[in-house]
């Protein structure tokens, strides 16, 4: 039941209305496949994050610790030139690399206590302080540039001290280790974002190719609901999990199909084998009846005629609403005028409701796109009946001097029928019981009925694709029955209207 | 009157045998479609009742047969199948009126008393009616009682129409709702009643002899009292 207290029944097939594209991805994000797929893209990202963070770490600190090695190497070589061959010595193996390496790869600087340049390829000592180990981190400027650009590179090196405060640094340009780091995390994080946007559109294809299977399997649900339980769910017999949920939902419906016939058998059943015999005693009840009796006797008779054609009218409503539900009467639709149809039954029910001093009125047809929109196709003895059933609840239920109302309006491709009486109305928490067979407000059920009409005129409303509403008319009971409209091509008054 | 029932239910045709002798008709029985068929065809009836649904030939072929060697006697077709296009279906094979089981012999009787009131061939279509002092004239669309002139709506006209062609028989609420209303439905109170009583309003209320008579069970017949 829906909040403003209605009911709905028998929806419209609202759902092939072409989507647009907002409402369409909408559709998609709210699938439960995309936000699994969204979760397997964040988890793989995830994981592959970590995995190339590792790489990028392992590498970079490999390639610092072998230029560190290096660097280790050198000072221990020069350390030991130092004492064999002293600071002259020093000098001159320092003086001779930095000259084999002008501003290559190695970085030599010897300075004073007071940091003054003694011999070197730097023309200054670095401004960086070194950590406690003596190691440094520092830029450097490129003495010459060769475009008259000063260009700045990483540089890393190691502090030796010398006796009599001398200080020797012998370090590495770290340009091609800063580059080369720089491409390995450009290439992690173009491959990060390569893995990310597989992970989504895969996902997207996924939930796509996901949503269209369970797609298919809807469509045939709501084809079934609406009454055509011969559907069944295309297999491509590839035995994957959807294939088998097609091959096992199929078997079901035959299941349910097979059911509702031998459903279908067990009431034809009922009606050759209890509906006969009760005709036959409802016409020796008459015969009986037209032999001279004593008053109490005959008074008896009637009362048993009386309750044999209350048992006859339930069966026979029972029978229709089963044969209606079927679906079978499509068979039977034709193209009909929805006023023409309201006009016979109030015309056929006027004096009832004139007998207990009700006043019916049927509203002039109301109509937003011309005459030619009053077409609706369907049984026209079943919309009868259903617009029957509501006229003599109405004048059952109105109190004498009380209104009942009926109207034709058209509006957004619809056909809407309504009864409105001016009785007690249901309350808002019963109007989904009162369309369930047998289900009659009036407990005490001492209003004559067998509490089938409003499940007949709700399966009437089924067949026909319509939606049967209970609403307040405040106060009474509004009932509206709202049919689409017929497609302005199909077949033609074959026998619309009153048919005469 | 001579009635052939075709029904392959013995305890129905039993049932019905009984109830048209009582009603003094004479009747022959046959509980499959074939000797329906050669009964039907070598014998003379008034009307036949024949079933949907027999054994060995279907109620619809023996009707097809018959129609198709120009045998005219008017039939009533018995089903348990009451859907628009199974009525349709019946009355396109050949078939004259359409009742669904089950039925009381009530009904049963007053169509096959229609039935055979059709059969009787008319020169000219009958354009006036009389009942005693009441006339019915559809070409002034005209009804008077007494010489007195009775102003009727559209819909009482036709019921009072379809009372006076069948003066003398019994019409039962259904036959009146499928010929008068032109619906087959099934109405949850006697809805034609009203109908009934407000046209004895009109034609019989101010005249000592009521001409519309309630036939208890059955339905309604108009005739001189």
């Amino acid at each position: 039941m829906s909040p403003d207290g209605t009911r709905v029944v028998g929806s419209a097939t609202a759902d092939q209305v072409e989507q647009s594209g907002p409402a369409r991805a909408r559709e998609i994000l709210a699938s439960s496949t995309f936000r699994l797929a969204l979760l397997y893209a964040f988890l793989m990202g995830g994981s592959v994050l970590i995995l190339l963070g590792f790489i990028y770490w392992s590498t970079a600190v490999y390639m610092t610790r072998q230029t560190d090695a290096t660097i280790e190497a050198e000072i221990k070589g020069l350390a030991e030139q130092y004492r064999s061959r002293g600071l002259s010595g020093l000098t001159t193996l320092v003086a001779e690399r930095s000259a084999r390496s002008p501003r290559g790869a190695g970085v030599y600087l010897l300075t004073d206590d007071e940091y003054r340049p003694l011999v070197g390829n730097i023309e200054a000592w670095p401004a960086a302080e070194p950590d406690g180990d003596g190691w440094i981190d520092f830029r450097l400027r490129d003495a010459v540039s060769a475009d008259d650009r000063e260009e700045e590179h990483a540089a890393r090196g190691k502090v030796f001290r010398l006796q009599g405060g001398l200080r020797l640094l012998v370090g590495r340009d770290v340009r091609d280790l800063t580059a080369i780091r720089g491409l390995i995390r450009e290439a992690l994080g173009w491959g990060l974002a390569f893995t990310v946007a597989l992970a989504l559109a895969g996902g997207w294809l996924m939930s796509a190719g996901i949503k269209r299977r369970i797609e298919a399997v809807n469509q045939v649900g709501r084809e079934i609901m609406e009454g055509d339980l011969s559907r069944r769910i295309a297999s491509d017999g590839s035995g994957d999990e959807f294939d088998q949920l097609a091959v096992n939902l199929n078997r079901m419906l035959a299941r349910i199909e097979a059911l509702m016939a031998s459903v279908r058998q067990v009431s034809d059943n009922i009606a050759h084998d209890l509906r006969t015999p009760l005709s036959r005693l409802h016409t020796k009840l008459s015969q009986l009846r037209d032999v001279d009796l004593g008053a109490e006797a005959a008074a008896g008779v009637d009362e048993a005629i009386a309750d044999a054609e209350e048992l006859l009218a339930a069966f026979n409503a029972l029978l229709r609403i089963a044969r209606v539900e079927s679906g079978s009467r499509r068979a039977a639709f034709a193209d009909l005028d929805p006023v023409v149809l309201l006009h016979d039954v109030a015309e056929l029910y006027e004096p009832l409701a004139a007998d207990k001093g009700q006043h019916l009125e049927v509203s002039p047809a109301q109509s937003d796109a011309g005459p030619e929109a009053l077409h609706i196709h369907g049984d026209r003895d079943l919309l009868f009946q259903a617009l029957a059933n509501l006229l003599d609840n109405a004048i059952k239920y109105t109190p004498p001097g009380g209104h009942i109302r009926v109207a034709v309006t058209t509006d957004n491709g619809h056909v809407a029928i309504t009864v409105s009486d001016s009785g007690p109305g249901i309350p808002p928490e019963l109007r989904g019981k009162v369309l369930q067979r047998f289900y009659r407000i009036d407990a005490s059920r001492s209003e004559p009925g067998h509490g089938l009409g409003l499940s007949l005129v709700q399966a009437v409303a089924q067949l026909h694709g319509a939606e049967l509403t209970l609403g307040d008319a405040a106060p009474g009971l509004r009932v509206a029955l709202r049919l689409p409209v017929a497609p302005k091509d199909g077949p033609r008054g074959a026998r619309a209207g009153n048919g005469h | 009157m001579r009635v052939l029932i075709i029904e392959d239910d013995a305890q129905l045709a039993a049932y019905l045998s009984k109830a048209l002798r009582e009603v003094g008709a004479t009747v022959d029985h046959a509980a499959d479609g074939r000797r329906g068929l050669l009964l039907a065809a070598g014998n003379e009836y008034d009307v036949l009742v024949v079933d949907r649904m027999l054994p060995s030939l279907d109620g619809l072929a023996v009707l097809r047969t018959l129609r198709a060697s120009d045998n005219n006697t008017p039939v009533l077709i018995l089903s348990a199948l009451g859907e628009v296009d199974d009525r349709v279906e019946g009355l396109r094979a050949g078939g004259d009126d359409y009742l669904v089981k089950p039925f009381a012999f009530s009904e049963l009787h007053a169509r096959i008393e229609a039935l055979l009131r059709r059969a009787v061939p008319e020169d000219q279509p009958q354009t006036h009616f009389k009942v005693g002092d009441l006339e019915l004239d559809l070409l002034s669309r005209e009804v008077s009682r007494a010489g007195k002139k009775i102003p009727l709506q559209p819909r009482e006209f036709r019921l009072l129409e379809y009372l006076m062609r069948h003066a003398g028989q019994v019409v039962t609420r259904t036959m009146l709702l499928e010929h008068v209303w032109d619906y087959h439905f099934d109405p949850q109170t006697n809805v034609i009643d009203v109908h009934i009583s407000r046209l004895r309003g009109k034609i019989d209320r101010d005249f000592d002899q009521p001409l519309v008579q309630t036939v208890r069970g059955a339905g309604y017949v108009i005739r001189e009292p």
